[in-house]
């Protein structure tokens, strides 16, 4: 009796995993209908329906054409995304390349059939295939927008832009004969350690650092005696846009890591402010639009992926965000952008930039994503 | 006899049974305090023992001791003292500070005046916490009004030398410790204000009548007579001063150098990495620094009041 209900019980759990595993391998077939609605976990500003300004809508145009309501739910961090996604209830996410990995090695998202995207074709070929949303030759979701983390800084101070990230890694006098101690940002957030990485792989190539986000024992080590000698140096380690656009203005920081949407900010601001890139490159996020594994509305989220692919809406997006678009047409397509708009932030610098992506250990060879957070922890805090 | 109402006989039932009215009362509120705060409070608490694997970044719940033990680690001890000195300093600072606004509120004022104070004092609490943490981050900066102040008393080189001392200053004054004890202070001192307050009004003035009849100098009544039946207030403000700065993770995010609290750290491990297990390991410094004060509180007759 007890082995005949073991049988049965075991029986029933095998058919219940297979038919999850079947439903999460296999991509639909065909767009059909849209269900009417769609809800989105998004960055904010990413998803605008012209609330906060009328000229940039993409939201209603969408909804006219395809009848799917659209719900957005905005995530302030990545970490946050991942665990909206974890919890369920939504069909699509516009993951950062330090997400996006964890989403997918987590199965919270699903693979996507590219042929169901007539807009695909028009896809920046820069971005095709690239792993941080390509795994095992299955595409999870289509790209957004990206941009770089670039070099912020005060133009008082520095009458030419800095050429190396040295300024904010390396004890120096600044261009007014003052040390750069404590005039300096990094940012808070285990990731920078690849900024430290990519610094050291062409200032110290005897290391042999060939892609800052897989670091071998030794190049690791090597990274984080620059990042601890970085530490006395540091004003803030800067977790917020806005107190780092506050620190700039108010509190005499000269430089740091930064986003272009802090740049645009404090420029619109008429702060002394401009950014670069310097010549050992930059790290940069690329982020996807990605399916749930079980969205309720998966005819709509492709309508959508689709949608957003378009020049238009690629365009007015990087407009409104300060990002570039996953689209080469965008650049000429948007009259919010304008002629300049993706020269101004950073388009022709993709081969500079090595895009975000989640460190993972790979059997050993290199050092995972948690012991980054780990020792970052330990290294803001001085040891 | 007629039968009566059934609200009648229900009523007349629990007469009848004072063990079942009182059960009937007492249930709910136990089961809520038992199975939602005491239940959740050790299911998170039961997860420090599971098992994160670096990996797959899962936890799988193999139990381990590993994370308890990680706590003892340099990085991770020091989040705990830093934490944890910040708290003690915060909470005497706190003390010195109110007890003479509690004293003045509970010997000189009476009526309207009175009003204005526990309002003046309550104030603060009306607004958002985070737009007060936020405001300081203005208050405090290079071109802030405190700097202001700060250069037009041509005391800049007092600045620069507190600024200077290891483990007070900081870079500038918002990256400095000085500048989150500031921040600390003023953000939990009405919690520290109103215990001392309620304790020294239920002090009879009749004994400092007494104390003064007898020859006892102010200091002397001052220091024999009204601090010591003040402590139990003292000491129950300060279980919220202590307290509330071990669990904070804004002010040190926004305000202070880099170097994580032990609530910045709970959020980074859960939120971050995923690292259920070491956010609940984490969870349980707090909760050992909270009982191990509140017995030392206790013997200071904090609870005697009550």
């Amino acid at each position: 009796m007890f082995v005949y209900k073991t049988a049965l019980f075991s029986a029933i759990t095998t058919a219940l995993l297979a038919s999850v595993s079947v439903q999460a391998a296999e991509p639909l077939k065909a767009v059909g209908a849209g269900e009417g609605q769609l809800d989105i976990v998004a960055w904010p500003g990413y998803i605008e329906r012209g609330e906060s300004d009328k000229a940039y809508d993409w939201v209603t145009g969408f909804e006219k054409e395809t009848g799917c309501k659209v719900n957005v739910k905005t995530a302030a961090t990545s970490d946050e995304m991942v665990s909206l996604m974890a919890k369920g209830g939504y069909d699509l996410v516009t993951a950062s390349g330090d997400a996006s990995l964890r989403l997918i090695v987590g199965k919270r998202v699903q693979p996507i059939n590219t042929a169901l995207i007539p807009n695909w074709k028009n896809l920046d070929p820069r971005l095709k295939d690239a792993p941080w949303y390509v795994v095992n030759k299955q595409t999870y979701g289509s790209p957004y927008q990206w941009g770089p983390n670039v070099l912020m800084y005060n133009t008082n101070l520095f009458k030419t832009a800095p050429t190396s990230w040295s300024v904010v890694f390396t004890e120096q006098n600044l261009p007014d004969g003052k040390p750069n101690k404590g005039r300096v940002q990094a940012y808070d957030g285990p990731i920078y350690i690849a900024d430290a990485a990519l610094y050291l792989k062409s200032t110290k190539p005897e290391l042999g650092i060939k892609d800052p986000y897989q670091l071998t024992e030794e190049q690791y080590k090597a990274v984080l005696d620059l990042l601890r000698a970085q530490q006395p140096l540091i004003h803030r380690y800067w977790h917020d846009a806005t107190v780092q656009m506050s620190d700039f203005k108010n509190e005499g920081v000269a430089a740091s890591s930064s986003w272009p949407y802090q740049v645009n900010g404090l420029t619109t601001d008429k702060q002394p402010i401009a950014s670069t890139i310097p010549k050992e490159g930059a790290t940069g996020w690329a982020d996807t639009t990605m399916l749930h594994a079980e969205a309720k509305h998966p005819n709509c989220a492709y309508k959508w992926m689709d949608w957003s692919l378009q020049p238009k809406v690629q365009g007015d997006v990087a407009a409104w965000f300060g990002s570039l678009p996953a689209v080469p047409a965008a650049c000429k397509e948007s009259e919010l952008l304008g002629a300049e708009g993706c020269k101004t932030n950073g388009f022709d610098q993709f081969d500079k930039i090595a895009f975000w992506k989640t460190p993972q250990a790979e059997g050993g060879k290199f050092v995972p994503y948690s012991r980054w957070t780990q020792d970052y922890i330990a290294i803001m805090g001085g040891r | 006899m007629t039968q009566s109402p059934p609200l009648r006989r229900f009523s007349n039932l629990l007469y009848r049974k004072p063990n079942l009215y009182l059960s009937l009362l007492l249930v709910p509120p136990l089961l809520w305090f038992g199975a939602i705060y005491l239940g959740s409070l050790l299911v998170l608490l039961w997860q420090g023992f599971y098992t994160f694997d670096d990996f797959t970044m899962a936890v799988t719940p193999d139990l381990t001791l590993a994370n308890f033990a990680a706590l003892f680690q340099p990085s991770n001890f020091d989040i705990i003292l830093r934490t944890l000195s910040m708290a003690v300093v915060v909470s005497i600072a706190s003390a010195i500070v109110a007890f003479p606004i509690a004293y003045y509120m509970a010997r000189y004022t009476t009526g309207k005046t009175k009003a204005f104070f526990y309002i003046a004092v309550m104030m603060p609490m009306w607004a958002s916490y985070i737009v007060k943490a936020y405001a300081w981050t203005l208050l405090l900066a290079k071109g802030g009004v405190a700097q202001w102040f700060v250069q037009h008393l041509g005391l800049e080189p007092v600045l620069q030398f507190i600024l200077g001392i290891p483990g007070v200053g900081g870079s500038t004054l918002s990256t400095s410790h000085l500048g989150r004890f500031m921040v600390f202070v003023y953000i939990w001192l009405p919690f520290m204000i109103l215990p001392i307050q309620a304790s020294l009004e239920r002090l009879p003035p009749s004994l400092l009548q007494a104390s003064a009849d007898l020859g006892a100098k102010p200091r002397q009544t001052f220091m024999q007579v009204i601090l010591p039946l003040s402590v139990p207030g003292i000491a129950a403000g300060s279980i919220f001063t202590f307290s509330l700065t071990l669990g904070d993770f804004i002010v040190p995010q926004l305000v202070g150098p880099p170097g994580y609290f032990v609530g910045s750290m709970v959020y980074a491990q859960q939120g971050a990495i995923g690292n259920m297990p070491m956010a609940a390991a984490f969870t349980l410094v707090p909760i050992v620094l909270i009982a191990v004060y509140l017995s030392i509180v206790k013997r200071l007759g904090a609870f005697d009041a009550l």
